[in-house]
């Protein structure tokens, strides 16, 4: 959305956003913790009211066609877009496209934490969505693995909902996530934070029913005679976010196998002319406001390449 | 007795140095901006936490709509405000900022809906 905004400010005549939810805002309308908007709107909005915000600009603006529920299926280099919308396959050429298509989550598999396949183990981030907008509530008694923003907040959030949060493991020695969510989300809670630690199996036939935590060293080697178990029938995983670019790849743009984000020699850029990145599908970002801040200049960077063609 | 405490006010989370005589603040530095002297004062006088959760809705466009207390309420309110949350239902289209329930639990603040719901 900022964006888009950003792009018609500069100058741009004709923008289509392409949203494939019901709504605008994407994962700002399940984030509906306070703390967004410090720095851009100097108030300290929850995640909905950051979007809300954005959304007004954007409905205000004939020149912003908004289509919800569209599914971008197909990018080509040369700017052709394929999306599905209810009822109808959509082809449109574009002399510029902005992609903003955030991050997916990290899974279990992807951390290799050994043992059964019961149910009760959710990334921390589908948990968010299933409390704060569908209502449903995970469990009874969690450990969260990952002490970044997320799994803080979501320590918080089920604590607040009735769940006995047992622990957050984090197998480094600090905290990815901002201090002021170790304080405001686990201190307040009592919540146990365990630094080097991880979780060593997940136990359950059906449902999960304990895990095994086990200290590590500096290597992360297993400190022998360190185990325990904790008991419980949910484990939220928060161990970070990867960008979203699969339709870039399809598009031959050069990617970092690494990050995953688009090799560019700048913030937003690609390595195809006229495809842009931005938000967290470009880098990872800690603060929405930063993540307005570069993609107002992402509508800025594309609107200037339309008019030097 | 001197003791170390992290603001919460912005994402800086500036590490304060307080000396405080029980719940009487003497003396507080390490803040780079006005809300963390404000912060410390009310942390030692009577901790305040705004609320953010979901409340239920029926016939409206999202299953839960988003709220907030007004303004901050004392710590110790939380899972009070929690249990008197899960007792509303949002039957009516409401706008961003529209008052869910005033004078929230008689605290004071009012719980406000975070976004705009429409019938469904």
């Amino acid at each position: 959305m900022a964006a888009a905004v950003a792009a018609r400010e500069h100058g741009v005549e004709d923008v289509l956003l392409l949203e494939r939810d019901q709504h605008l805002g994407g994962i700002l309308n399940q984030c509906i913790h306070p703390g967004f908007g410090l720095h851009h709107f100097k108030a300290e909005l929850t995640g909905p009211e950051y979007a809300d915000r954005f959304a007004s600009l954007v409905k205000e603006d004939p020149n912003i066609e908004v289509s919800l529920r569209s599914f971008v299926v197909k990018l080509t280099k040369d700017r052709e877009i394929s999306f599905l919308r209810p009822g109808s396959l959509e082809e449109i050429k574009a002399r510029a496209i902005i992609l903003a298509t955030g991050c997916r989550e990290r899974t279990r598999e992807m951390i290799q934490i050994p043992g059964s396949r019961p149910a009760g183990i959710y990334p921390a981030g589908l948990a968010q969505k299933m409390v704060n907008m569908e209502g449903w509530i995970p469990g009874k008694e969690a450990v969260i693995v990952g002490s970044g923003d997320i799994g803080l907040i979501m320590a918080r959030r089920m604590a607040l909902e009735g769940v006995l949060v047992k622990a957050v493991i984090e197998i480094q020695k600090t905290s990815r996530g901002l201090v002021r969510n170790v304080v405001q989300c686990l201190e307040d809670f009592g919540i146990p934070l365990y630094f080097q630690h991880r979780i060593s199996a997940i136990h359950g036939r059906d449902r999960v029913e304990k895990v095994d935590v086990v200290k590590v060293d500096d290597e992360f080697k297993d400190i022998t005679g360190s185990g325990f178990e904790i008991s419980c029938d949910t484990v939220l995983i928060s161990v970070g976010l990867i960008p979203e670019n699969e339709l870039l790849e399809m598009a031959g743009a050069e990617i970092d196998r690494k990050t995953n984000t688009p090799v560019a020699k700048d913030v937003n850029l690609t390595s195809i002319p006229g495809v842009f990145a931005c938000g967290n599908a470009c880098k990872v970002y800690d603060l929405v406001d930063w993540v307005t801040r570069d993609s107002m200049l992402a509508g800025k960077m594309a609107a200037e390449y339309l008019k030097a063609k | 007795m001197k003791r170390i405490m992290t603001c919460i006010e912005c994402p800086q989370g500036c590490r304060l140095e307080i000396e405080a005589d029980g719940s009487r603040l003497i003396e507080v530095t390490g803040y780079k901006c006005k809300r963390g002297s404000a912060y410390a004062r009310q942390e030692i006088e009577a901790p305040l936490r705004t609320l953010t959760t979901s409340v239920l809705t029926r016939g409206l466009e999202l299953k839960m709509l988003p709220v907030r207390t007004s303004g901050p309420i004392p710590k110790e309110k939380l899972f009070a405000a929690m249990q008197a949350v899960k007792t509303l239902v949002v039957t009516s289209p409401v706008k961003a900022g529209a008052v869910v329930a005033s004078d929230f639990l008689g605290l004071g603040v009012d719980l406000t809906a975070c976004r705009a719901l429409n019938k469904l």
